[in-house]
């Protein structure tokens, strides 16, 4: 089994580091470290955390001007990507033809040129490569960054963590990027993450991601984290994973991520499923991810049926465990659009009981961005 | 007194005519942090094998079955109100329930430590 399994540029580091391995994506990858999922949730939101997430696939999109790979790229997505300006990177997703999610990804801009950088998520990658490859009009390419790595460095500490390498790293605001030497490691360093707080994604060559990660682990402040925490920070942040809160079968309406439908793309239309999604967004989604605590101790998990007070079904949760810093029990899902008022009252259904909750707004905890 | 093992990973221990069972400390330390436990009420009965209690970490809901056949007579409230306490003292304070035995032949299956300790090194 093991020998099948890919494995990122810091593979030795986690097992040095007495990491459990776990398989995602395809990759081997660290669940948790020694201190558990527990203290380094936590630990995260007090100080900074470090992942590995050099499974996520970078890859750059590529015609002669800006404006043609913005365009091409804009045949497959509904985001504003061609006033993108430099230095920037949007959140967006890639449709099939019906207006499902195939995968959400990062979008930025690094130039003046003809280059849009993505990231995707590691599960999707291959066919999200297949995709983009079949639809991309004549001119617009895609060429991957295979021999990259990615870490995320997340938390209130992480600024002043990586400002001692990097002392412009701090100056950057969220959802902007630049390139920078980190010691002698050239990076592109983007403000942002996947846990709420704030924090990077630092992208380098394969080469020198393991010797990034030991520079940043030698600070006090920074604790690896591995797979299990990063999943309880961003549901604690309200954030999809792809494959359980979003699917083919999902519009960004229904999964409440509207905002990645730009501007102008909602009067011109011009991306996939556009009839459905311009639909939706007029008259609202027969479903809608929302936030849910359940009342008491339980949590409810992945697959949980969402029932209203009378027992009727409503729908279901697609992600949900115990959050950390909530100190309790915290779940989304999705629900038939006439429940999904914060505040409604629902009931969920855990190994056969009617457990009472209620939706509720998201994120559970708050956002703490830099944003200058 | 004399700890007693299931493949599944819990302990029973004899105290006077009843059985305390609990989950190992090898259990807890696979679990990770435990953040929710469900026990069944007193007076309810169970099957060998039978689902009996829940515990769940932050991560994921594992089922604890009933390593013999009988009746709930009591329960640990305390460890429902702190679920952390399964990570501290799994073989203690983290004890579970204690069961009135309907067939007490069932205990001889059970393995001892030295049997526990080496199947769950091997699982």
């Amino acid at each position: 089994m093991a020998q099948t399994l890919k494995t990122t540029p810091l593979h030795e580091l986690h097992i040095s580091l007495g990491a459990k391995m776990v398989e995602f994506a395809g990759y081997d990858m660290p669940v948790q470290y020694p201190l558990g999922v527990m203290k380094e949730h936590l630990h995260t939101r007090e100080k900074a955390g470090l992942f590995d997430v050099s499974h996520m696939g970078q890859a750059v999109i590529v015609a002669d001007t800006h404006e043609a790979a913005a365009k091409g790229l804009e045949t497959l997505v509904p985001g504003e990507i061609q006033k993108l300006g430099i230095g920037r990177q949007r959140l967006t997703v890639l449709l099939n033809g019906s207006g499902g999610i195939l995968d959400d990804l990062m979008v930025s801009r690094p130039d003046a040129d003809g280059r849009l950088n993505i990231v995707v998520n590691g599960a999707c990658k291959e066919d999200d490569y297949a995709y983009l490859d079949e639809h991309l009009p004549a001119g617009v390419k895609l060429e991957r960054f295979d021999n990259r790595g990615l870490l995320a460095l997340q938390g209130p500490m992480a600024s002043a963590v990586l400002a001692k390498h990097a002392p412009e790293a701090a100056e950057i605001k969220f959802m902007r990027f630049a390139e920078m030497q980190i010691g002698d490691i050239t990076a592109v360093v983007t403000r942002g993450g996947y846990t709420g707080e704030d924090g990077f994604e630092i992208s380098t060559w394969a080469d020198d991601t393991q010797k990034l990660a030991k520079l940043l682990l030698d600070d006090d402040r920074v604790e690896p984290v591995g797979l299990g925490a990063r999943d309880s920070l961003r549901l604690e942040a309200g954030m999809c994973l792809y494959g359980h809160d979003l699917n083919p079968e999902i519009s960004p309406v229904e999964g409440n991520i509207a905002f990645t439908i730009g501007k102008r793309r909602r009067e011109e239309g011009g991306f996939p499923g556009a009839v459905r999604i311009l639909h939706e967004l007029a008259d609202g989604p027969s479903r809608l991810r929302v936030g849910i605590l359940p009342a008491g101790r339980a949590p409810a998990r992945e697959g949980a049926e969402i029932q209203s007070t009378d027992g009727s079904v409503i729908g279901i949760v697609t992600s949900g465990g115990f959050g950390p810093s909530v100190g309790g029990p915290v779940a989304m899902g999705y629900v038939s659009t006439e429940h999904a008022t914060t505040g409604t009252d629902i009931q969920l259904i855990v190994r056969g009981k009617a457990l009472p909750a209620r939706i509720a707004d998201m994120p559970f905890t708050p956002h703490r961005y830099f944003r200058g | 007194m004399t700890d007693l093992y299931t493949k599944d990973h819990e302990w029973v221990r004899a105290e006077g005519d009843l059985y305390v069972v609990g989950i190992s400390a090898h259990a807890a330390e696979q679990l990770g942090d435990v953040v929710f436990v469900e026990l069944p009420e007193a007076g309810k009965t169970f099957t060998k094998g039978d689902d009996m209690a829940v515990v769940e970490s932050v991560k994921a809901a594992s089922d604890v079955y009933a390593p013999i056949s009988g009746e709930i007579v009591e329960v640990n409230a305390a460890v429902v109100a702190e679920p952390a306490k399964i990570n501290e003292d799994a073989m203690g304070a983290a004890w579970f329930v204690k069961i009135k035995p309907s067939n007490a032949s069932e205990i001889d299956a059970l393995m001892d430590e030295a049997a526990y300790k080496e199947f769950a090194e091997n699982s």
